[in-house]
């Protein structure tokens, strides 16, 4: 029983120097980030090839998204007879929802691995070790700029989200079904307000940015140092950054349009 | 004179040096001395504390007790800006190399002088390209690091450790896992470059045939502990137990074959 104990304790204060340690590298990404602006060729670098990797996988998840809204969005509304508000159920969905949360599931998966991979190889290549031998911090060289492109890089990879699943509701529901195109846009200018759902899914995206990058980033520089640590570790970032998104989603959603 | 330090002096000092993790001692009381201009070697069997010599001296490592002094400096000492600002006159060779995956040969090697100087690109070409070629590699300047041999990795990871033109280079297990022709390459590179930079050079090694071959001074490191140590000739003559069981690769001696355990009788049960 007093083992038993003593073991749960041990946890919890591990689990406690485990966050302590975490908030402490958050807030020294978050200050290196800013810093990293110094050197814009390395952020730029960064965008690059984070934006680079994920944009095909985005944009043909938008538009498939796209088209499955279409298509349950006029069956749904045809009961009400409203199938002229397709454009708005489409465009709300998406920004407000679809685009910030399945884009960050989906930039958790192939950016934020590859975050973790590329971080943990490094570690246990030496290559980290090697920097600071060099005198150079390897959080302020490697993780920093990685941080801040996956930042910036996010918000825009959803917004491109949005805007291509627009595209595949307005294929299946104008071109396909032959829902009326000025009600789809119209309803979709006139209900979208630029606050209210733009403001509020750019705040969500960023947030999510936050989080896949400060996980991925935090699990790959934290991992064992081996070939095994190092596949557990990419592993554990989809697993902790989805969860964090979807955990996160609900607060901020909560938050956000409670009140209207 | 270089930074104050004449070249009579020793660059680099380990004073009765102490280190373990919570009850484990790895390092009981080391002393050792690197003069400029020699390189020393640092033999001993694996897990007997020789890269954690090289950490304690990159300060990755605090001693428990006793000091580091490198340049006069106690290490442990230092501040964070005090330790980057020591390590760059420090050039380090790990054991395969760590080159940086992302970056090809060229940038690897041009690393350090970008990360540390505001000279012009061109200055820096040049200078990449002189260190490049004092290891033989000139030509494969635009090889991505994929492309290298193990040899050839460890000859670029040499060049970007004296990029700086540090007064002290470390060698991590230099020799290990080398082909015959890559490492006598290896080995002839760290006395030539040694004699030609006037620098202090720590090879850690096992291997003791070729440690011997370009070494000074060598220190036999045991469970900790220096146990011998001397030019290369001295220890060859040596006829101490620990010395004898390492050169001449005895299974048994100081160093037992068995790990500590209760006899095997008790463990099978045949004892009454």
């Amino acid at each position: 029983m007093m083992r038993m104990l003593s073991a749960s304790w041990h946890w919890l204060i591990d689990r406690l120097v485990d966050v302590g340690r975490g908030a402490r590298f958050f807030l020294r990404l978050c200050w290196l980030g800013v810093a990293s602006l110094r050197r814009p060729r390395l952020v730029v670098d960064q965008i690059y090839f984070i934006g680079n990797f994920s944009l095909s996988i985005i944009l043909v998840s938008g538009l498939l998204i796209g088209f499955v809204l279409g298509l349950q969005g006029y069956y749904t509304l045809r009961r009400y007879g409203s199938e002229e508000a397709l454009g708005l159920l489409v465009a709300l969905s998406l920004v407000r929802e679809l685009g910030p949360v399945v884009t960050a599931l989906l930039f958790a998966g192939r950016a934020g691995t590859s975050l973790t991979a590329e971080v943990g190889l490094m570690k246990a290549g030496e290559q980290i070790d090697a920097m600071e031998m060099m005198a150079v911090d390897p959080v302020a060289r490697v993780l920093a700029p990685r941080f801040l492109a996956a930042l910036i890089a996010m918000p825009l990879l959803a917004a491109l989200f949005s805007a291509m699943g627009v595209l595949g509701g307005y294929l299946v529901g104008v071109e396909m079904i032959g829902v009326d195109a000025g009600a789809f846009w119209s309803q979709m200018q006139g209900g979208v307000d630029w606050i209210d759902d733009i403001g509020n899914g750019v705040v969500k995206s960023v947030v999510f940015g936050f989080t896949v990058a400060f996980v991925a980033l935090f699990v790959g520089y934290e991992a064992e140092p081996t070939p095994e640590g190092v596949a557990r570790a990419t592993t554990t970032t989809v697993v902790v950054a989805s969860l964090a998104i979807l955990g996160l989603d609900f607060i901020l959603t909560a938050l956000m349009f409670s009140s209207t | 004179m270089r930074n104050g330090v004449s070249l009579a002096e020793d660059l680099l000092e380990l004073d009765q040096v102490r280190f373990g993790y919570r009850e484990r001692l790895i390092l009981d009381g080391v002393s050792l001395r690197f003069p400029l201009g020699k390189v020393v070697a640092l033999i001993g069997g694996s897990g007997s504390g020789k890269t954690t010599i090289l950490r304690l001296i990159g300060g990755m490592l605090r001693p428990r007790d006793g000091h580091v002094r490198f340049e006069g400096q106690d290490v442990a000492a230092l501040d964070r800006e005090g330790l980057y600002a020591m390590r760059r006159r420090m050039g380090m060779l790990y054991q395969f190399g760590a080159l940086f995956t992302d970056l090809d040969v060229f940038d690897n090697v041009a690393f350090p002088l970008r990360e540390h100087t505001r000279l012009p690109e061109p200055l820096i070409r040049d200078l990449v390209l002189l260190k490049l070629n004092a290891v033989g590699l000139r030509g494969a300047a635009r090889f991505r690091t994929a492309q290298l041999s193990g040899g050839m990795a460890r000859r670029v990871a040499l060049a970007r450790a004296i990029a700086l033109d540090p007064p002290l280079i470390m060698y991590d297990e230099p020799f290990a896992g080398l082909d015959p022709v890559s490492l006598a390459t290896v080995a002839a590179l760290i006395r030539n470059l040694n004699d030609a930079l006037k620098v202090a050079s720590i090879v850690v090694s096992h291997d003791i045939k070729d440690a011997f071959k370009i070494a000074d001074y060598v220190y036999l490191l045991a469970s900790g502990k220096i146990v011998a140590q001397g030019t290369p000739a001295q220890m060859g003559d040596s006829t101490d137990p620990n010395v004898r069981q390492f050169l001449d690769g005895d299974i048994d001696g100081p160093v037992s074959f068995h790990y500590e355990a209760t006899p095997l009788a008790d463990d099978l049960g045949l004892r009454r």
